[in-house]
């Protein structure tokens, strides 16, 4: 096989490639702002109620914690009932989990052939060689 | 001048100094942090009983990661750590993914960690009375000062690193004892404070997402491969020791904050390791995980930034990204330009104000990689059996521990689209435009033959 001879990348162009690939982490940054599906919501609604610790289920022992933290009981409230929401979206799950292993195969398949270009160039033509040695 | 820069970097070589404590140091001191913040929130996703789990069972990832990285760095000494190993043994394109994926989990984190210490240092001026400090100015000083820690060569950079993990260690240890323990009840308050799961076991599979922060980064021991007077030994032994170090301080973390704290508070402290001093009363102890908790985000950035720049430096030598990184300074031996290049760009994702879409990716990078690993081990034992080539050290039990790690990595996939569903599919998005990117321009100037320098013989299938 013969010798890949690779080109050789001027100033400008070695430029682009790093801003490019700075750009596209920032516009992967900024995307889900855009597509957010936050999970978090506040369930339970605590304005309209009047808080006590009681109200929040809370037993003395926690009171004596989340006092001993600085948080009275209104404070607490809005950290205690921010709850998750984990309901799985069926269609988004087989999408994700599509775009994740097609990714792995795509790439595997790829570096394959790559692979094989390496080899070749650096142990020499297997089948080439075989062959050769086969003649002698 | 990136030919010259290439041919330099090609005749002056890294300075081979580092023993096995500086790459226990390396190891730990990207981690610790995750102990002192980050770990907690885990607990807001699955409870405290979820939280344990999560501890474990990743931690369970992380031991077959540190298996299997001894084995396969042992054999592949080389700057770039799992990008060089994926070079010799699966391809290019995937060398390039594995080279981003480090980069980004590094200067993310680096981010994340510069943050905590502008954070803490505006809150040490507001408790003494200098309020509306912002902390801006620190984050910019903290990273700036660690990259010239870097610049000026890698023993003093890891030597530091070592000082500032043992205390921040130490300081956990020391937390333990002053939550005396052994009389359950007094300080300690689990039977009151520790409830059942707040939601089932979907909320267990939630909180894995955040439980790699007790071990994420634990793998960047390999990137100082090239720098150890002894890799087969240095690299085992210091990775395998982080990781057990790390197992303890992640329950012991646990154990004391889940019986200070309630969950609820717990899974949005800032600060959890702190707040539980605080909380104890003990004024020195208090000071004494302030120091802890800002070394720990100090040793974390110092070593995100070497590992960052030797996976940058190593993509530049082998013309995966421009050549011009590719340069080692002629006097200090480290990889120069990759260390500034990435100043002003993990100053800008600490600035993004999008602190958890950095961690996600971060968080994720992370995962990719481990990904891979899983696959680069099956490879490397089919294509270079037990008996062909001479490893530093050999995992037990193959391929065990890569199946496992396969499995466990799929399921915190899954734990990642519970939480950051939008997130997850941006971050693919990137990986895959940027490997459609390479395969059509960046391949191009890559020399083929130069992607395999390890003396071993023709790989087995080939």
């Amino acid at each position: 096989m013969s010798t890949y001879i690779p080109k050789v990348q001027s100033k400008k162009g070695q430029l682009f490639d790093s801003l490019f690939i700075l750009v596209l982490v920032y516009v992967s940054l900024y995307i889900p702002l855009f597509l957010e599906s936050d999970s978090k919501s506040a369930s339970d609604t605590t304005s309209s109620q009047v808080i006590s610790w009681e109200s929040l289920n809370v037993s003395p022992v926690e009171q004596e914690q989340w006092q001993k933290l600085g948080f009275d009981e209104t404070a607490a409230a809005e950290i205690i009932n921010d709850k998750f929401d984990y309901t799985i979206d069926p269609v988004m799950l087989g999408i994700t989990a599509l775009v994740i292993i097609g990714y792995f195969i795509f790439m595997l398949r790829v570096s394959e052939s790559q692979y094989r270009e390496v080899i070749a160039e650096k142990f020499g033509d297997k089948t080439s060689r075989s062959e050769q040695e086969e003649q002698r | 001048m990136s030919q010259e820069a290439s041919s330099q970097s090609q005749r002056i070589s890294m300075l081979k100094v580092l023993n096995p404590f500086h790459i226990w140091a390396l190891g730990v001191g990207i981690v610790l942090v995750g102990e002192f913040m980050g770990w907690n929130f885990s607990v807001a996703k699955g409870g405290a009983y979820g939280a344990l789990i999560a501890c474990w069972v990743i931690g369970l990832l992380y031991s077959c990661v540190a298996m299997i990285d001894s084995e396969v760095t042992s054999t592949v000494a080389a700057a770039g750590g799992q990008y060089t190993q994926a070079k010799h043994i699966i391809g290019p394109l995937m060398a390039f993914n594995v080279g981003l994926y480090l980069v980004m989990a590094y200067t993310m984190l680096e981010a994340a960690d510069a943050l905590i210490v502008g954070d803490l240092m505006a809150a040490v001026a507001s408790a003494t009375g200098f309020h509306d400090l912002s902390p801006q100015p620190f984050v910019v000083l903290t990273i700036s000062f660690l990259a010239w820690l870097n610049y000026r060569g890698v023993f003093m950079t890891l030597t530091v690193n070592f000082v500032i993990t043992l205390f921040a260690f130490l300081a956990i240890l020391a937390l333990f004892i002053g939550a005396d323990p052994l009389n359950p009840g007094h300080i300690l308050k689990h039977s009151d404070l520790l409830t059942e799961l707040p939601y089932g076991w979907i909320g267990v599979v939630a909180a894995l997402q955040f439980g790699m922060w007790y071990y994420l980064g634990i793998e960047g021991t390999c990137q100082a491969a090239e720098e150890v007077r002894s890799a087969g030994r240095a690299i085992p032994l210091g990775t395998i020791g982080g990781i057990l170090t790390l197992l303890v301080a992640a329950t012991l973390t646990w154990y004391i904050s889940t019986g200070l704290m309630p969950w609820q508070y717990l899974g949005q402290a800032t600060t959890p390791l702190y707040d539980a001093a605080s909380i104890i009363g003990n004024p020195v102890l208090q000071v004494v995980l302030f120091i802890g908790t800002m070394f720990a985000a100090i040793a974390s950035a110092n070593g995100c930034i070497n590992d960052a720049a030797r996976a940058w430096f190593s993509m530049g030598r082998d013309r995966y990204m421009p050549t011009w990184f590719g340069a080692i300074h002629p006097r200090y031996r480290t990889p120069f330009r990759s260390i500034i290049f990435l100043i002003p760009i993990a100053v800008s994702f600490a600035f993004t104000g999008l602190l958890d879409q950095v961690i996600t990716f971060s968080i994720l990078s992370g995962l990719l990689g481990y990904t891979f690993m899983s696959i680069n081990m099956v490879k490397f034992r089919k294509m270079w059996p037990l008996d062909v080539i001479k490893r530093g050290y050999i995992h037990p039990f193959h391929p065990i521990p890569a199946y496992t790690l396969l499995g466990l990595c799929s399921l915190v996939y899954f734990a990642t689209f519970l939480g950051y569903g939008a997130s997850l599919l941006s971050i693919m998005a990137f990986y895959i435009v940027a490997s459609i990117w390479f395969v059509k321009r960046r391949y191009q100037f890559v020399k083929r033959g130069d992607q395999f320098t390890m003396p071993w013989p023709r790989p087995k299938g080939y």
